[in-house]
């Protein structure tokens, strides 16, 4: 197994296109600049400009994909020194680049579903015309840090992507000003971050500590001389740090309150790319999670996984938000690249192939139900829907090849990818196969019920929005009663479906052709795909999917399809419904487990800053002050207690040196 | 010639100088005890010088003059600026340095 990963180990210097290969990051993050600097004078080509910039950037990386091709599969593991960056006593960190297959099959992700997500920004916030330069340099901003992610050649050039992310995650989220739940929602997602990247600094830590540096090419190479214990805590913070950024449990609470976000932004950062970091994290340290000695870390990633796959299921078949039953699925969905990326050798192409097509599909998903909420009044509530079907024929059909790709309908994309990774859970054998592999499949029928619920509630059925007006909003300036407005659904202009029409083409397509020539591309990377071989065999496994999909299909059609389903959310609902509402507890969870012990811990520190560091320091003070002033005393002013003392201190010192003489 | 007698005096007159440095209120009373001390202080150094055989103790003796001389005009001095402003002698009233 191990001399699988020697050929992940040597790497060439970059040349010719690839040398250039600097611009993937300098293209967006000038784009960023020019328009947070001109400010409001790049009012009117700012969206121009950003798209502009991610698209170069996209023609620069299918260049770059096809100069990597055209080399032997040893030699496609590239490096790019650009600079000194940190070089401090022992500590030095080189600037630079990795272009390997993995890095570029991110970059082609990023920079590809990023243009077409610019691009249909641009028709969704037509309506906020003053604000958008602004939101198009934080996109540009993001996907600059996304790529440094991706593209550094040392974990703390990633550590930096990382953290560029999630600062622009938060402003994204919290991008409508003035809104309280937005700053929430923004606020929540970045403290949670915050706990997942104090795991990924650790781990880093610890890698400097053992191995003196944190270059891949050195951590690999001497990864598998560390003891035991410093490979499974490593593995385990570099898990920590993964949870954090992908929304796993138990950190998955934030993922969903990103919604708050505008539509593009939950459809790029928190659905096709930025969350699914933490499968590149494991994946690009596949060389210590094959070791065998990180067995017992590879079984919590699993654990891990396999328990928000089906969290994320659960809570999805509870809520009435559309966009939030999409954030629960991305949560589940990324559950099973966890999973597959656990699986070591066997799974690592499986999780990226997923994350692949997820990117596809449910980038398409979200833009779809950005395209609704922008015809609906920004109205999320899937029970004021229904029907749509007629008005937005195109939305509805992109997003119905996205909703049949993400259920596994055979032979479109997402069938592709779930499938490998249940057939290799299965793979694992024994007890822990079936254990991992009933989850997986057990999610695969969940999925099809929630999103067919999802399906029947918002296209199909009876429109439930006609009689209906938008919730009122206040206005302070006008004096009467607020009035909503009614539903005039309609469809997008051509910058949102266009998008969203390509997306479906990958939905459909993707799978087939990545499934067929991924995992020999990613060899070089990640090494060899290990054949398993469980109790079922993979046409077994095929057909068990998709009559378990279908299943859930079918269940959800006969709950929500015959009736007519109520607009107001029904509150007298059956335990797990409600457990479900509550997201699983996950809040509850979080508050317990690190909210409580925190302010628990800030209080008694308060106490013991108060009482103990302060008491001591003014208690000495206060001493001192009071025996100065009894001290104080004895200046009477006489000359005769002067002499007197004066007196006494010199027979003190007389028969002290008469005592030492004679004694 | 027996050195005890004149080393009991000269404490016999440090002792007195000394009890009236404490218990005088006259500051003149008080400056001329001082001197008595330094004078009382003479003695024995002139006597240990008798006793050792050398200069030594005399050239002491002559230090302490000089230095005495020195003091008595600056504390003359002082005690008389003193009087002219507060009109009283008593090292008593002058208490003002304190705390």
């Amino acid at each position: 197994m191990t001399g699988t990963f020697n050929l992940a180990l040597d790497t060439q210097p970059a040349a010719g296109a690839a040398s250039a290969a600097w611009l993937l990051l300098a293209l967006p993050a000038l784009g960023a600049a020019v328009l947070l600097i001109g400010g409001r004078r790049t009012n009117k080509w700012g969206h121009l400009l950003g798209s502009g910039m991610v698209i170069a950037a996209f023609a620069y990386a299918v260049v770059l994909f096809f100069d990597t091709t055209s080399l032997a599969a040893e030699d496609r593991l590239r490096d790019l020194h650009l600079f000194d960056w940190i070089s401090v006593n022992q500590l030095s960190v080189d600037f630079g680049l990795r272009l390997d297959p993995l890095s570029i099959t991110f970059v082609l992700l990023i920079t590809g579903v990023g243009s077409l997500i610019h691009i249909y920004s641009i028709g969704y916030l037509d309506h906020e015309l003053e604000d958008r330069r602004r939101f198009f340099a934080y996109l540009n901003l993001f996907i600059a840090a996304m790529l440094l992610l991706v593209l550094g050649n040392s974990f703390v050039t990633l550590y930096f992507g990382w953290e560029g992310v999630g600062l622009a995650s938060y402003l994204l989220i919290g991008w409508y000003q003035g809104k309280d739940f937005a700053a929430t929602a923004a606020k929540k997602a970045f403290l949670m971050n915050r706990v997942g990247d104090v795991g990924l600094a650790l781990a880093i830590f610890l890698m400097f500590k053992t191995m003196g540096s944190t270059q891949y090419d050195v951590v690999f190479s001497e990864i598998g001389d560390q003891s035991t214990g410093t490979i499974v805590a490593i593995g385990l913070l570099l898990l920590l740090g993964a949870c954090g950024k992908s929304g796993q449990f138990p950190l998955q609470a934030w993922l969903p309150d990103a919604m708050a976000g505008p539509t593009p932004v939950s459809a790029l950062i928190h659905a096709a790319t930025m969350v699914t970091a933490g499968v590149y994290l494991i994946a690009r340290s596949s060389p210590l999670y094959s070791l065998p000695q990180a067995e017992d870390a590879r079984l919590v990633v699993m654990i891990i996984g396999a328990i928000t796959l089906l969290l994320g299921c659960i809570i999805g078949c509870a809520y009435d938000d559309f966009k939030k039953v999409l954030a629960y699925s991305t949560v589940s969905q990324i559950g099973y690249m966890i999973l597959a990326v656990g699986l070591g050798p066997a799974g690592y192409a499986f999780g990226i192939l997923h994350l692949l097509t997820h990117g596809f599909f449910k980038a398409g998903l979200f833009l779809g139900a950005g395209s609704v909420m922008h015809a609906m009044n920004d109205e999320g509530d899937i029970r004021r829907m229904g029907g749509l079907w007629k008005k937005m024929p195109v939305t509805f059909v992109t997003w119905t090849l996205g909703y049949l790709a993400l259920i596994g309908f055979p032979f479109l994309s997402g069938y592709f990818s779930k499938d490998e990774i249940i057939n290799a859970a299965l793979g694992q054998g024994g007890t822990r196969g079936w254990v991992f592999g009933g989850i997986a499949l057990l999610g695969a029928a969940l999925t099809a019920f929630y999103m067919t619920r999802l399906l029947i509630l918002v296209w199909l059925g009876k429109p439930r929005w006609e009689n209906l007006t938008s919730p009122a909003t206040p206005d302070p300036e006008s004096p009467e009663a607020p009035v909503g407005k009614p539903y005039h659904p309609h469809e997008s202009p051509s910058t949102m479906t266009i998008p969203m029409i390509i997306l479906a083409f990958g939905s459909v397509a993707g799978g087939a052709i990545l499934s067929a020539v991924l995992p020999e591309w990613l060899t070089p990377a990640i090494g060899e795909v290990e054949e398993t071989h469980g109790a079922l065999s993979h046409t077994m496994v095929g057909i068990l999917t998709v009559v378990l999909a279908a299943i859930g299909a079918g269940l959800a059609f006969l709950l929500f399809g015959r009736r007519e389903t109520a607009v107001e959310r029904p509150e007298r609902v059956s335990f797990p419904v409600r457990a479900a509402r509550a997201d699983l507890f996950g809040n509850h969870l979080n508050e317990a487990l690190f909210a409580r012990p925190g302010t628990w811990l800030t209080r008694a520190l308060v106490y013991v800053d108060n009482r103990g560091v302060d008491g001591l320091v003014n208690g000495i003070a206060a001493g001192l002050g009071g025996s100065s002033g009894r001290l104080r005393r004895t200046q009477t002013g006489f000359v005769r207690s002067y002499a007197l003392s004066m007196l006494g201190g010199s027979i003190l010192v007389i028969a002290a040196l008469l005592m030492v003489r004679f004694a | 010639m027996t050195p005890t007698y004149y080393l009991l005096l000269s404490a016999l007159l440090f002792t007195i100088g000394a009890v009236g440095v404490l218990v005088r209120r006259n500051a003149i009373v008080v400056f001329m005890c001082i001197e008595l001390m330094l004078n009382a202080v003479n003695l024995s150094l002139v006597t240990f010088a008798r006793l050792n055989g050398d200069l030594h103790g005399q050239v002491m003796g002559f230090f302490v003059m000089v230095v005495a001389a020195a003091e008595v005009v600056v504390g003359l001095a002082i005690i008389l600026s003193i009087f002219r402003t507060r009109r009283t002698a008593s090292v008593d009233d002058s208490n003002l340095l304190k705390y």
